[in-house]
This record gives structure tokens, C-alpha cells and sequence, in this order.
């Protein structure tokens, strides 16, 4: 018992919660984003899975790691892009097309891996993004560790939500995008196109996704194996509705989720006698029960999957 | 150009329907097979002759099918009634753990066990499914992330009880769980094949299906569900009531297509028993844009997709992930191809 909570006087513990957080942010925010117009995206556990393949493909084939974000962001765009023409302009089933999705980009990015990397026993590795040390404010005791010792992209992440969050809630821009998932007819009205808005959306919330997912194997780990993605998409989807679609409650759910996944994973070494399995399925357990708590109260944007036709009601 | 709604859907297009996606989706895919050096007409007719080219290859092409019947027939169900459960992986998981469980240790005769082991895996899969059924009838939670994360908790739980209490001590590497009774196996419908008689339990099952959506008041009411709620409840149909009975009906589908696995084919329960059989069920149910009877037709094509890729890719070195990158593009080009059977384009 002891053990359990000196665990959670451990730096880094602490430290790990950012890390495992920032895939989650760039999901979350991606959905957020694709929501917010009017369009859910259930491809996002492909596009993730996508963006962890391209991203550190780019990287090892002689890109750097910038460039691999970019690459990542870029196939992530694609695959918005081809959901977006399906459920915008054509108004197709919005869970169909996003299942295709992610069916689709996993199915790919294992085929393109295996076609073009050679793998032996141990899968090929790349050099990872390492932790930026941010002079002066990383030697503040117990802090610094935990804050300013990360690797760029979490920095990056955390600051996605600021501007995600002004951009929703103080531009034009965001207005009209908050417009387009509540009233798109209003918006016509306004003399704005209310497709382009929901394309535009789920492209860049879609290229937000594939970051997250390139996050994982450029900074977290240094390779790309199937199925690693391990669900983080669908929490991510779940994170939203728990955040009340709101990118501050986004980044809060996202730090909670991530602080559960590195005190189980942490738990597992110090609790004898219980099975492993039961700390990894805590994670899905807690994901099921914040839905249920915010169901209820949650303020769905109004014109959520509801397809928008010009002309009719 | 603009879309149009039809007052019916002809019939001549839905048929054209699933064949045109298929046609679209092997296009599309032929230009991956044609990036990787391979001559895509040539890998086709290496799939279709290791599916099909032998008595052997069509039996295990069936055997393939059997598991795709029934979970195609869980996702055509639940989507008809807009109950959109992703979780088939998941009751297919725990309708195999609870037959492999009590299959190692019931002690009845074979004939009496065979369906009341078949009737527990039913019953696992109702109850998985009507968790998330319930929650949402309750709470408002959307069912789709609760039955795909149910799907992660049973395949760790399943690991969990395989490397625990149900660890077959005589298996070796992988862990597998303990077998159920030689009693209990599903008599071989082609002998000296894999192919046994869940295909037939699997057609049985279709038929039932058919029978229940088009002649029963429950099968009226799923539809009348599926095509407008609000509708359906000033008609007087009980929603909650409705959408309970079409959960039952998935998940116990779903956990069926488990039980006979281990039955027909398995005999115990390992993590990599299904290569997907839930997902996968998906896309069959909507080739068969969600009617019983082309769902076989269609869980018979996907399987023809598994099983020949896996030969076309040993004779020409195309990885065999082509085979899921069909089965999705078939997902997506039927989506549009269903399109064109209820609009019509107008410029």
C-alpha cells in the first residue's frame, strides 16, 4: 500500500503523464475539431495508425523528424479528405464511412510497412525526438523535471489547445465552424458554404489525428508495429464527449485518462498476485464510466451527423 | 448536380450494387498489388485458385465463412435497427471463452451438449451486447465507443483467463485455453476437411433471421425503428423494448459465431483465433446492404478474399494485408454504390 503511493511521489510518474497525454491531445482536438463542424470521424483509429506508419517511414527513409510530422499530418489530411467527400457533399452514413476509414488507413499503412521495410527479428528503429531540456526552468526541483523536460511535440500539443481553444471560441473562423455543427442553415444563410466549412474541418481535425499518431513513433517509441495504436482513437473519441466538446475539458480529460495509464502501468510492478490484464483494461473501464457520468449533461453540438443538403429541411 | 431521393429502390440496382463495389474495390486494390511489382490480373487469379481451385481450398474457404455468416448477420441486424454495434469481435471472444470453459468440464452426451454449449456462447453475446444497449437507453451513451472499447476489455480478459484459471497445461508456446470435450465437436461435414457442420448451423441461422425481420411484428418493428424512431414511437412501438430485443439478437448471433468456432474448428480459445471475424462482419453486412440472404453471399466472397490472398501471397510475395485493404475499400465503395440505389443524380 505504501509502495502504491510513493509511486505517485515519483517525478516520473509525473513526467510520463504528459508524455502518454500528448497523443491524446492531438486526438482529441482533431475529433473535437471534426465534431465542432457537424461531422464525427470514427476514422481517427485509423488515421492515427497512418500517421504513426508515415511519419516514422519519412523518418526512416532519411527524413527528419520534423519532416515526419509533416508527412504524417499530410496522409492524415488525405484520408479527412476522402471521409469528408463521403459524408459532406454526399451525406453518407457518418459511422459507415468512418469505420471504412480506419478498416482502410490500418489495412494500408500495414500492407505499405510490409511492402517497404524489411523486418527481421526485431522491428527497424529510428532516432526518436529527445527530451528538450528548456534552459534555467528545467532545474526547478520536482517541477522542472515534469514540465520542462519533454520532447518538442508535447510542447507542441499543449499549445494546439491554446490556440484550438481561441480559435473555436474568439474568431470568425471558429464561429463559423461552431455554426456549421449547430445550424448549418443559418450559416448558408449568412452567405457562407456550410460543406466547405465541414471539409475544411475534418481535413485539418483529420491531419491533427495522424500528428498524434506519428507522435507514437517518432518521440514515445522508436518503431511502427500493428495494432499499436491499442484503441487510443476511440478514447480519444469518448475524451471528447467527456470534455462537453470543449478543447480546455479536452486537454483536463486527456491529462486525467493519461495519469490512470501510467499509475496502472507503474501499479503492475509493485501489486503482486493480480493478474496484469486487470490494470490494462482499468484505462477502457474509466473511458466507459466518464461517458456514463456526462451522457447525460452533455451538450451535443445540435447538428451532429445530421447531413446537410441545400434545399432541404 | 444534385442528389435526389427515389421512391423505391429498384431492385435491378441493388443487386448491381454490391457487385459494382466489388469490381471498384479490386481496382483500386490492383493498384497497390500493381506498386508492388505484381501483375494485378495475375495475383487475382492466384487468389481465386487458392480459394477455389481445389476441393480442398473450397472447403477451407467455407470453413472461413462460417464465423463471417454469423457475425455478418450481428452487425445486419443491429444496423437495421440503427443500433450501430461495433462489439461483434468482442461477443464473438466471449461467446468462444464461455463454450471452451464449459465445454472442458460438462459431462452430458455429445447431442445434448453440442446446443447447450452453442446456447451459453448465445447467451454470453446477448449479455456483452446488452450492456452498451443499455447504457444508452439509460444514459444516453453512445453505443458505438462503449462496444469498441468492450472489444479491448474482453480480448485482455480473455487473455487473462487463458493464462490463468482456463490455461491448458498441455499446450505448448502460445497460450491457449483448456479444449472442450472430444464429444462436443462439431461432426466434419466434408470428411478429411476442416469444413463442418457449423456452415449449415450458419445457413440455419440466416434463414431464421430472414424469417424473423420479414414475417414477424419484432422484425416490423426493428425496421420501423431503423427507418425513423420518432415515427416508430407515436406508432406505438416500444423504442427501448425494440432496440433490447435487436441487442439480444446481435450479440447472441455474434457469440454464436464463437462457440462454433471452438466447436468446428479450434477446440480451445487463443488471442489470435480470429483474424478480425467482428470487424470483418461489418463489411459483409453491408455488402449484403443489411438482408440475411446476402449475407451469405457476401460473408462467402470476403472469405474467398482471406483465404486466397494467403495463397496468392506465398506464390507472389504481395503481403497479405491486401486482403484487409480489399475487404475495406469494399466498405467504402459499397457506401457510394448504396447511394446511387436510394438517390438519383440530377443536374
Amino acid at each position: 500500500m505504501m509502495e502504491a503511493i510513493d509511486l505517485l511521489l515519483n517525478t516520473s510518474l509525473w513526467a510520463a503523464v504528459l508524455r502518454i497525454a500528448t497523443p491524446l491531445i492531438f486526438g482529441v482536438l482533431g475529433a473535437l475539431l471534426c465534431e465542432r463542424s457537424g461531422v464525427l470521424n470514427l476514422g481517427i483509429e485509423g488515421i492515427m495508425t497512418m500517421g504513426a506508419m508515415v511519419g516514422w517511414l519519412t523518418v526512416y527513409m532519411g527524413g527528419d523528424l520534423w519532416t515526419g510530422l509533416l508527412v504524417a499530418a499530410l496522409s492524415g489530411g488525405m484520408m479527412g479528405l476522402l471521409h469528408a467527400m463521403l459524408t459532406v457533399p454526399l451525406g453518407l452514413s457518418q459511422h459507415v464511412s468512418g469505420l471504412g476509414i480506419t478498416l482502410f488507413a490500418s489495412s494500408l499503412s500495414y500492407y505499405l510497412y510490409r511492402l517497404i521495410v524489411v523486418v527481421g527479428d526485431l522491428p527497424p528503429t529510428i532516432e526518436p525526438f529527445r527530451p528538450l531540456d528548456i534552459p534555467i526552468l528545467s532545474d526547478i526541483p520536482g517541477l522542472g523535471p515534469i514540465l520542462f523536460s519533454q520532447t518538442v511535440p508535447t510542447y507542441l500539443a499543449l499549445l494546439s489547445v491554446v490556440v484550438m481553444a481561441y480559435v473555436l471560441a474568439r474568431t470568425p473562423l471558429g464561429l463559423a465552424i461552431r455554426m456549421t455543427g449547430e445550424n448549418p442553415h443559418a450559416v448558408e444563410a449568412q452567405g457562407l458554404n456550410p460543406l466547405r466549412i465541414r471539409i475544411g474541418a475534418v481535413v485539418a481535425g483529420s491531419a491533427l489525428m495522424a500528428v498524434g499518431g506519428a507522435f507514437l513513433t517518432t518521440a514515445a517509441f522508436n518503431s511502427f508495429f500493428p495494432e499499436m495504436v491499442q484503441g487510443r482513437g476511440w478514447i480519444c473519441i469518448a475524451l471528447v464527449v467527456f470534455a462537453s466538446w470543449r478543447p480546455g475539458k479536452a486537454l483536463l480529460g486527456a491529462l486525467l485518462f493519461a495519469f490512470f495509464d501510467a499509475y496502472q502501468l507503474r501499479l503492475q510492478t509493485v501489486v503482486e498476485g493480480v493478474p496484469y490484464q486487470l490494470f490494462l483494461m482499468a484505462p477502457y473501464f474509466l473511458s466507459i464510466g466518464a461517458l456514463v457520468l456526462v451522457a447525460r449533461r452533455a451538450q451535443v453540438p445540435e447538428a451532429l451527423m445530421v447531413p446537410y443538403r441545400r434545399g432541404e429541411r | 448536380m444534385r442528389l435526389e431521393r427515389r421512391a423505391h429502390a429498384p431492385l435491378h440496382l441493388i443487386v448491381i450494387a454490391p457487385l459494382a463495389a466489388i469490381v471498384a474495390a479490386l481496382f483500386l486494390a490492383g493498384g497497390l498489388i500493381a506498386a508492388a511489382g505484381v501483375n494485378p490480373f495475375g495475383a487475382y487469379a492466384e487468389m481465386l485458385r487458392g480459394a477455389l481451385g481445389s476441393r480442398l481450398s473450397v472447403t477451407e474457404m467455407l470453413t472461413r465463412a462460417t464465423p463471417l455468416i454469423l457475425t455478418g448477420l450481428a452487425a445486419a441486424v443491429a444496423f437495421r435497427a440503427r443500433l450501430w454495434n461495433i462489439g461483434g469481435e468482442g461477443q464473438f471472444f466471449v461467446g468462444a471463452l464461455i463454450t471452451a470453459w464449459i465445454g472442458h468440464s460438462l459431462s452430458v452426451p455429445g447431442p445434448l451438449g453440442i446446443p447447450i454449449l452453442m446456447l451459453a456462447g448465445m447467451a454470453a453475446g446477448a449479455l456483452l451486447l446488452a450492456v452498451p444497449a443499455y447504457l444508452r437507453l439509460r444514459f444516453s451513451v453512445d453505443e458505438v465507443v462503449t462496444t469498441l472499447l468492450l472489444n479491448f476489455i474482453v480480448i485482455l480478459f480473455v487473455g487473462m483467463m487463458i493464462e490463468g484459471p482456463l490455461r491448458d497445461p498441455l499446450a505448448f508456446g502460445w497460450p491457449s485455453s483448456v479444449p472442450v470435450d472430444g464429444d462436443f465437436r462439431l461432426p466434419d461435414l466434408v470428411p478429411r476437411t476442416r469444413l463442418h457442420i457449423g456452415f449449415l448451423i450458419a445457413l440455419a441461422a440466416a434463414g431464421a433471421v430472414w424469417l424473423i425481420l420479414a414475417r414477424t411484428v419484432f422484425g416490423a418493428e426493428t425496421r420501423a425503428a431503423g427507418l425513423n424512431a420518432t415515427a416508430a414511437s407515436f406508432a406505438g412501438i416500444s423504442l427501448p423494448r425494440t432496440l433490447m430485443g435487436v441487442a439480444m439478437l446481435s450479440g447472441a448471433l455474434a457469440g454464436l459465431a464463437g462457440s462454433v468456432e471452438v466447436l468446428g474448428v479450434t477446440a480451445g480459445v487463443t488471442t489470435t483465433m480470429s483474424p478480425g471475424f467482428g470487424y470483418a462482419g461489418i463489411v459483409v453486412a453491408m455488402l449484403a446492404a443489411l438482408h440475411p440472404a446476402g449475407v451469405v453471399a457476401a460473408a462467402v466472397f470476403v472469405a474467398t478474399v482471406f483465404v486466397g490472398a494467403d495463397a496468392m501471397s506465398r506464390a507472389t510475395g504481395v503481403p497479405s494485408f491486401i486482403a484487409d485493404v480489399v475487404v475495406a475499400l469494399c466498405l467504402l465503395t459499397m457506401v457510394v454504390a448504396l447511394m446511387f440505389t436510394t438517390y438519383r443524380v440530377r443536374r
